[in-house]
């Protein structure tokens, strides 16, 4: 079993594999499954994250109205304008975005890592998808790709904002995200690594402020920087940019400073945008209401 | 490792909005009643942390009582776990507790039925995976992710042997185990993580072994 980035790439360059495969291996041997019961398994997720999107360009809107509707704001601007960050880019955030409105609204999505970072694995396999024409065993390869870079932050540091800040959630997201991306467009595994070390890196030291506590407010435009992140690290990565710090120090110092955080900035709902004047009063609103 | 399976990093499929808080929740309900062996009619529900903080937001509560009720993650009746409760006659409180724990989010739970009461302190360290860290005073550490048993014996020389003879013979590989007693020769729990879910047979043969008091398990 692989308990770090170097260990991973390193078992994927000795077997000359790709790091899905690596991961595919692992879990066959770990759960004494088959190849097809676990490549059907990712498959099913796969099916609810294309859901999710499908759901969330026909508009949702959550229960307390503050999140919802921006997925399809963004659709039909990229129809009318040409958007200044690029067509897969911003189609990319409309999707992650678009998911994680879905979350908001207590529909039915996976969780990747986390529900409040849903948004960024599928809303960029499902952008990238269009430039890359992936075969269908690729796009469940991309989720085990980001499952294997996933499995390490959650073993060596956390996945959680409660326990890490939104670094640990959204910044995962990303980094995951991004190592997939550079697999399937045809990288190798030390460039996924590079791509997931960059992302990570620019995450470090994001707080878990929500405001009122939920799941909506930053987090689903924190998707959008998730994803966007993702595909700028791709690239980065793709063009044989390195990390000066290695992946898995990256991630060392993500726990360390998750340690460091105090509580109020992890999902407490007490610190950050949560005690902002605007905040404050949204929690009153909403909870002045339903309570 | 605290992770073992890719699975818990993507996934679990779940109804939002949050997976420590709305699934992980669900999941410690669930595993709360897996142990009780049916359904409860009362729920005493500490919430501790970010639990305590943003339960309300979260759908922690309804969360926590449908898993009690049975509600899988993903199970569409999620949000309305509260009102099925109601109807079911499952009467739940919730109480913020200011107490520091180790984790920020945790729960205590103590449910009952008629004379029958259980209490359990549940964890959720993210991605909606969870673990068990105390039943009824015992400490313990239980995923709930992969069948068990729970053991409640006398502690008398010969206890253990006579379960893993049984669990032996029927070829039930053990994955994880560990033995907790309040004091010497007193009660003491067996808790043994196994590979494979184990048939009421079997359970009906541990029951009758040496100094065995009460057995529960958990399906995954």
């Amino acid at each position: 079993m692989f308990r770090t980035v170097a260990e991973l790439v390193e078992m994927a360059e000795k077997d000359n594999i790709q790091i899905s495969e690596v991961m595919i291996r692992q879990e066959m041997d770990v759960k004494n499954r088959t190849r097809e019961e676990v490549f059907a398994d990712m498959e099913k997720n796969l099916e609810v994250m294309e859901k999710a999107i499908e759901d969330s360009l026909k508009g949702v809107q959550s229960v307390t109205g503050l999140t919802g509707g921006d997925a399809v704001k963004i659709q039909s601007y990229m129809k009318e304008k040409t958007p200044l960050s690029g067509h897969l880019m911003l189609d990319a955030v409309s999707k992650a975005m678009g998911t994680n409105e879905v979350n908001a609204a207590m529909g039915t999505i996976c969780a990747t890592p986390t529900a409040g970072s849903a948004g960024v694995v599928p809303g960029t396999l499902f952008a990238v998808k269009n430039q890359l024409n992936p075969t269908r065993e690729q796009m469940i390869r991309y989720l085990f790709t980001s499952g294997a870079f996933g499995f390490v932050v959650a073993n060596n540091a956390f996945i959680s904002g409660a326990a890490g800040g939104c670094q640990a959630e959204v910044g995962s997201a990303g980094a995951m995200a991004s190592a997939a991306i550079v697999e399937m467009a045809g990288g190798t595994p030390q460039q996924s690594a590079e791509a997931f070390a960059i992302t990570l890196k620019n995450m470090l030291g994001l707080v878990c402020d929500p405001v009122a506590g939920l799941v909506e407010v930053p987090c689903v435009k924190r998707n959008a920087a998730g994803s966007s992140l993702a595909i700028v690290s791709a690239d980065l990565a793709l063009a044989n940019v390195t990390s000066r710090i290695p992946c898995d120090e990256v991630i060392g110092a993500m726990y360390r400073i998750g340690k460091q955080m105090p509580s109020s900035l992890r999902e407490t709902g007490e610190g950050g945008l949560a005690d902002t004047p605007t905040g404050r009063l949204l929690k009153e609103k909403i909870f002045g209401l339903t309570v | 490792m605290k992770y073992n399976s890719v699975f818990d990093i993507i996934g679990p499929v779940m109804i939002g909005p949050s997976s420590s808080h709305t699934a992980g929740a669900a999941r410690i309900g669930l595993a709360a009643r897996n142990l009780f062996g049916k359904e409860p009619t009362w729920a005493r529900i500490h919430l501790y942390g970010s639990f305590a903080k943003t339960y309300k937001g979260h759908g922690t509560d309804f969360a926590l009582a449908g898993g009690l009720l049975g509600f899988k993650p993903d199970d569409p009746r999620m949000s309305k776990a509260l009102d099925v409760a109601e109807e079911r006659g499952l009467k739940v409180e919730f109480i913020e507790d200011s107490a520091k724990t180790e984790h920020p989010n945790t729960a205590r739970l103590i449910i009952g039925k008629d004379e029958e009461s259980m209490e359990l302190v549940g964890i959720s360290i993210g991605g909606g995976k969870v673990e068990v860290t105390e039943l009824n005073g015992f400490e313990l550490r239980l995923s709930g992710n992969h069948p068990a048993i729970l053991i409640m014996h006398n502690d008398r020389f010969g206890a253990i042997a006579s379960v893993t003879k049984i669990l032996a013979k029927h070829e039930i590989n053990i994955g994880h185990m560990e033995v907790n007693r309040k004091d010497v020769g007193k009660e003491a729990l067996m808790v043994i993580e196994v590979d494979q879910n184990v048939e009421d047979d079997i359970l009906k043969e541990l029951e009758n072994a040496d100094h065995i008091i009460r057995i529960s398990k958990i399906v995954s």
